[in-house]
């Protein structure tokens, strides 16, 4: 039977090239690993380890370390973190079980809107509109607030300009929250409505609805969507140049200050480095990058494996 | 150990892909450096209608452009740094100067106007060294008695990303400061001891609108488009020029071009009306070329631009060179030789 043996055929070709795909995408991350190593060669062959500790980024003397850009990155990426993911949690909660449903739609596009606007457009609207709000208003309010505690006080002092590590975090914040509410929302949807009224029947509240039935259903979809909206703020560029201040010297703990980010320090430097050491320096800081945000992955899925071991053992 | 540059292959790959692009016969590519690129494309564009020869300027950066012209994969490649002599005998490159342009200090300072602030170079060095760090400051008020200096921090800012104007801002302070020479040294990035980082001159231009007590420098174009207020600066002969096309020129006047291949910054120039942060962006071409029709015609085309272009640098604010420079540059075309040893040069 002829037909048979071209659908065999067609499996065949079909299984191998779907195959080669997925293997594709190994050697694709393979070879990227591979030409970051090598290119930073020359900068893991002269500063070692110390590079990773190093504070110093001084391109006329050639030494180079990666404390600063490190310290930014994690800083600027938690910071939004801290914000993004309550308020994307109450915009996805109020979208999925309290909007009206002439309202739902209309905000949830609107979002979707909000996560395709490009990262430049944040980074001047942060820079020639939030900032000088943010410095004039905000800034002053946390030092008479926040800054007055001790200990986290020491976070919120210093000049109030508008340009810093702060002011990156909460425009990275804005950036990611229509990614993370948007996953979120997707996911809350899914929540089988005869769980959710089985338990609205037995009188639970919307907050006991969403905390004990949706949120543990949903689990899994919401963590992807905070690790998403994580990847998006590690690697976020152009919106933290133009906030962050680029400075490459420590001058203190306070987050007004102005500091550096990895991918910030790579799209200002890289096209101007002239020596090959300062070229392999800002290559191996890419490497750090990409191994940092390996790291967090490999977190999120322990977690997740945690969590599914664990609902396991509950039902 | 002598690996690839990383870079130089990404350079490459992405040159090669636009090839097809410009493969025509008189098409000319150069590539380098950002400060001159918007009056290379206008030099270009009517360079076209007059003589139906086009010119492909990528901006991608001095780095990128000297990176460039030594893998071959252009024409020309433009800097805003002199290569040293010995550097381009490596690498088999001559440079010549194109286009003059001036940096200038600018400040915020409400009620203080425009060309009212005068600063020495060991004053500004002190400054971006982060040693005088108020408006009030004893060193200030000594230099303008006649100014109401606020009681102000100063808030420094510089660029953030690898620029030949940073190369050239910090050459002069390592001119004018033995401290700033040993402690932060001259780049296109270097350790900044203070300031806030805005990206490209605009960047900054924006940062110092904004911030007030803000001092950082630009590109003088940026000053006069953005009407930031900028401050006199003392040059080596003591004087305090206003800074313009005249004060740009006379440093390009006053300085010894003859000396080997062109090598000279124009910061901190003798002359008594030179303005003392002036620099002139360079082009790059093979000294020995093994594509001589498009060297020539690289040639033809600042040739041209030396002649009819002048008009349209000063309305983009850029400083033509002196006619006695260009005529040492016309002698210079003559070392330019092809495979076979043949001069591909035959002007003037």
């Amino acid at each position: 039977m002829s037909s048979t043996r071209q659908g065999r055929l067609g499996d065949w070709v079909f299984f191998n090239l779907t195959r080669f795909f997925a293997l594709f995408v190994l050697l694709m991350l393979g070879g990227t690993v591979a030409s970051l190593v090598h290119g930073a060669w020359p900068a893991i062959e002269r500063f070692g380890w110390g590079f990773l500790w190093s504070g110093e980024w001084n391109p006329p003397m050639e030494r180079f370390g990666a404390l600063i850009p490190i310290y930014g990155t994690l800083a600027t990426s938690l910071i939004a973190l801290i914000i993004a993911v309550p308020v994307s949690f109450g915009i996805a909660i109020f979208l999925t079980e309290m909007a009206p449903v002439w309202l739902k739609r209309p905000l949830g596009i609107a979002i979707e809107l909000l996560a395709g606007v490009p990262s430049i457009v944040y980074g001047m609207w942060g820079l020639l509109v939030f900032s000088p709000v943010f410095a004039n208003y905000a800034q002053p309010m946390l030092a008479a607030t926040l800054g007055k505690l001790p200990v986290i006080g020491e976070l919120f002092s210093g000049p109030a300009l508008g340009i810093g590590i702060l002011s990156a975090g909460v425009v990275l914040a804005i950036m990611t929250i229509p990614f993370i509410a948007s996953v979120m929302r997707d996911v809350f949807d899914v929540t089988p409505p005869m769980l959710k009224e089985s338990a609205y029947g037995l009188g639970a509240t919307t907050w006991e609805v969403v905390w004990h039935v949706v949120l543990p259903y949903t689990k899994v979809g919401v963590i992807g969507g905070v690790m998403l909206g994580l990847g998006r703020a590690l690697g976020e560029t152009m919106a933290v140049t133009f906030l962050i201040g680029n400075m490459n010297v420590f001058g203190g703990f306070s987050l007004f200050l102005p500091g550096n980010s990895i991918a910030s320090a790579l799209a200002n430097e890289f096209a101007e480095a002239d020596s090959p050491i300062y070229a392999a320096s800002l290559i191996e800081l890419g490497l750090i990058l990409f191994f940092i945000t390996f790291v967090v992955l490999s977190l999120s899925k322990l977690l997740l494996m945690q969590l599914s071991r664990q609902s396991g053992r509950e039902t | 150990m002598n690996f690839p540059d990383f870079r130089n292959i990404v350079a490459t790959t992405f040159v090669a892909a636009l090839l097809p692009l410009s493969a025509q016969a008189a098409d000319i590519t150069g590539a380098g450096a950002s400060f001159p690129a918007p009056i290379y494309g206008k030099w270009a564009e009517a360079y076209q209608k007059a003589t139906g020869n086009k010119i492909n300027y990528q901006s991608i950066g001095s780095g990128g452009g000297i990176k460039q012209i030594v893998a071959k994969t252009v024409d020309f490649g433009a800097s805003d740094m002199p290569l040293k002599p010995e550097e381009l005998d490596k690498q088999g490159l001559m440079q010549f100067p194109a286009v003059i342009g001036g940096e200038v200090l600018v400040y915020n300072l409400p009620g203080i106007k425009s060309g009212e602030i005068r600063l020495t170079g060991a004053v500004l060095a002190d400054i971006f060294l982060g040693k005088i760090v108020k408006w009030n400051d004893k060193a200030l008020a000594e230099l303008n008695p006649k100014v109401a200096l606020p009681d102000q921090a100063i808030a420094v800012v510089r660029r953030s990303d690898g620029s030949g104007t940073t190369f050239i801002f910090t050459n002069y302070l390592s001119k004018v400061s033995p401290e700033w020479k040993t402690k932060v040294g001259q780049g296109t990035a270097v350790q900044w001891p203070v300031g806030l980082g805005g990206k490209g001159n605009e960047g900054v231009a924006a940062f110092v609108t904004r911030i007030p007590g803000s001092l950082g420098y630009v590109e003088f174009a940026y000053a006069k488009q953005g009407k930031l207020s900028y401050t006199l600066l003392q040059n080596a002969a003591g004087n305090f020029p206003q800074p313009d096309d005249t004060a740009f020129k006379a440093a390009a006047v006053g300085a010894d071009w003859t000396k080997s291949a062109f090598y000279e910054i124009l910061t901190n120039e003798p002359g008594k009306d030179a303005w003392p942060i002036t620099g002139a962006t360079f082009i790059l071409v093979p000294k020995v070329s093994d594509k001589p029709a498009q060297t020539l015609e690289s040639l033809k085309f600042f040739e041209w631009a030396y002649k009819n272009g002048s008009k349209m640098a000063t309305e983009l604010d850029y400083v033509p060179l002196p006619d006695a420079l260009v005529k040492l540059i016309h002698t210079s075309w003559g070392n330019i030789k092809d495979v076979s040893g043949k001069p591909v040069w035959t002007g003037k």
